[in-house]
């Protein structure tokens, strides 16, 4: 309703505006793992840990940032000119599968503390398909220039963040509680995970666009 | 444009943007991937390995031919790849730390496969890995121990010994043949008496359309060749003197048949039940074994249950199932240790019975064979 509003308000055309726009609907109502439920496997298997989900989640708003950035670029110079467009989704995973890889081991060469932060969680998210789902998605959106691919990238990252460390708070809670044995690890944190996703459906019905 | 200019495009761009990147890559590794040549001392030096950096030390150290042993292959999942670094290590990582105690992060235990060699590193490796070799034998004897499960005896090559402790398993290779386009290797505990240190027995029992136990069964043939590695498994009698419950059917039977000569070798005394669970009389196995060790262990109770005996076994002994004939011969279990080796559904069954009767969880041993 507030965003609703503020759009409203706000010139049609302002640029930031619609920037900020794309940011939180990626970020919130269209949140990539909760409302589409990608990038499960690395979700299910970090968010045990506070520390370690943020790390993850740190690295994954990095990575779909950039990669949506250059497979815009990619897409926009090297595809539609060529009229291959059918093949987006094959360019895509590999040309995010070397980035991340190129990213790593840049990182490790030259800033060991940030390695050690983030690094070591890149190679967990080479294939994790919220990246690749970033890349295709944005290209389904209508009129996104770079600038807002780019940051569609950077909100589906954020929202992927708040989603894992929302269930590792969960998760450090319910590691204290008597779950059936049936339903344990995996079983109970994807029923939480579908009870957070109904909330963030929830989101949607607040703007309209 | 025709169909094979638009298919020469698609094709040609998809290489080329391939092609670029693997240049890339390959080039990026070579320059910034690259620590040179790093020195690895093992337990004080020991060893001094020379190695190429820029590997987890997981794989450095297989290449070298120090196996540790790992279930995941290096994903980090299992935590099993531990050691301890000294030197030349990073900080703990937080892939690490899930599989680390306190304790163990304040003496340098690491999990190997997560940390990569860049510097001259100083490691800890516990005493027994150093002797986990892959051993080129030969099957000396095939017995059959009853209708499902054979005794196989391998001897070592010429000249080599293996040390087991009582209650290791070796893998054994199970080579190319009709219906196994590779080799594969399967874990069997070892039965043979740890002083018999040029064989080693283990005791098969036949899976249908198990690739190894077919192997086994249908190929394998006195005086042909046989390739294990091994010793592996920290399965073992507990250095204290509490009683002991054993349990294990079939062939789960092998780990005890070690640990009884073991303990008949070195004398010791401690009080032993071991329940045998059978469906019938020609499930039973090493009976007259089991009767010379109750005569040379006096401690040593054996006790076959049968849960299915039939009229004809005329059996005298205990009935019913093998958890249900261990509750009625204890009621506290409290400070008692028990000792497992079977099925998991047996295993669970057992535990659930053991800590039922009080005892504590971290007396329980038991190794799990799917």
């Amino acid at each position: 309703m507030f965003l609703a509003t503020v759009a409203q308000q706000a010139e049609p055309n302002s640029f930031p505006l619609q920037l900020l726009i794309i940011f939180l609907a990626a970020a919130l109502t269209d949140n990539i793992l909760l409302t589409r439920f990608l990038g499960m496997c690395s979700f299910l298997a970090i968010s045990r840990h506070m520390k370690t989900s943020i790390g993850l989640g740190i690295a994954v708003i990095f990575v779909t940032t950039f990669t949506a950035g250059i497979n815009f670029l990619i897409y926009k110079y090297v595809l539609v000119p060529l009229g291959i467009e059918y093949l987006q989704l094959i360019i895509f995973i590999v040309v995010i599968a070397a980035f991340v890889q190129l990213v790593e081991m840049i990182i490790e060469r030259f800033s060991q503390p940030l390695y050690f932060a983030l690094g070591i969680f890149l190679p967990l998210i080479t294939v994790n398909c919220a990246i690749l789902g970033v890349s295709l998605f944005m290209l389904n959106k209508q009129g996104y220039g770079f600038w807002q691919s780019v940051t569609f990238g950077a909100g589906s990252g954020v929202g992927w963040l708040l989603a894992i460390v929302l269930m590792a708070g969960i998760r450090e809670k319910v590691k204290e509680d008597k779950v059936p044995p049936g339903l344990r690890g995996s079983g109970i944190t994807l029923i939480i995970t579908g009870i957070i996703a109904l909330a963030f459906i929830g989101f949607s019905g607040m703007i309209k666009f | 444009m025709s169909n094979l200019q638009l298919f020469a495009i698609g094709v040609g761009s998809l290489c080329l943007i391939c092609g670029i990147l693997a240049v890339l890559l390959v080039i990026a590794d070579r320059y910034l991937n690259d620590y040179g040549e790093c020195k690895i001392s093992v337990n004080d030096g020991e060893k001094e390995l020379n190695v190429k950096g820029g590997s987890s030390v997981l794989t450095t150290l297989k290449d070298e031919g120090l196996f540790i042993p790992s279930a995941c292959g290096g994903r980090g999942s299992c935590g099993m790849c531990k050691l301890q670094v000294d030197a030349g290590g990073p900080p703990v990582l937080p892939t690490e730390e899930p599989h680390l105690s306190k304790e163990e992060m304040a003496d340098n235990v690491r999990i190997c496969c997560q940390i990569k060699v860049r510097e001259d590193m100083e490691i800890r490796v516990p005493e027994e890995l150093f002797s986990i070799k892959e051993y080129e034998g030969s099957v000396e004897s095939i017995t059959d121990l009853n209708h499902d499960i054979k005794l196989v005896r391998f001897a070592l090559p010429e000249g080599e010994e293996l040390n087991i402790i009582p209650g290791q398993y070796v893998q054994l290779q199970a080579p190319k043949y009709k219906k196994n386009p590779e080799p594969v290797y399967r874990a069997y505990s070892v039965a043979s008496d740890p002083l018999d240190k040029t064989h080693v027995d283990l005791c098969i029992r036949l899976v249908p359309n198990g690739i190894c136990t077919t192997y086994v069964f249908e190929h394998m043939k006195e005086g042909g060749p046989a390739v294990f590695n091994g010793p592996y498994g920290d399965f073992k009698l507990s250095e204290t003197d509490k009683e002991m419950v054993f349990i294990a059917g079939g062939s789960g039977m092998a780990p005890f048949l070690s640990m009884l000569a073991h303990m008949k070798n070195e004398g010791i005394d401690r009080k032993v039940t071991y329940f045998f669970g059978a469906r019938a009389k020609r499930d039973l196995i090493c009976l007259d074994e089991m009767k010379a060790f109750e005569e040379a262990i006096p401690n040593f109770t054996f006790v076959p249950c049968l849960s299915e005996a039939d009229p004809d076994d005329n059996w005298q002994g205990e009935t019913g199932l093998v958890t249900t004939v261990m509750e009625k011969f204890f009621d506290d279990l409290s400070d008692k240790e028990a000792y497992l080796c079977g099925s998991p559904g047996m295993i669970d069954a057992s535990v659930v019975a053991l800590t039922g009767r009080g005892m504590k969880e971290e007396n329980i041993f038991y190794d799990k064979f799917a």
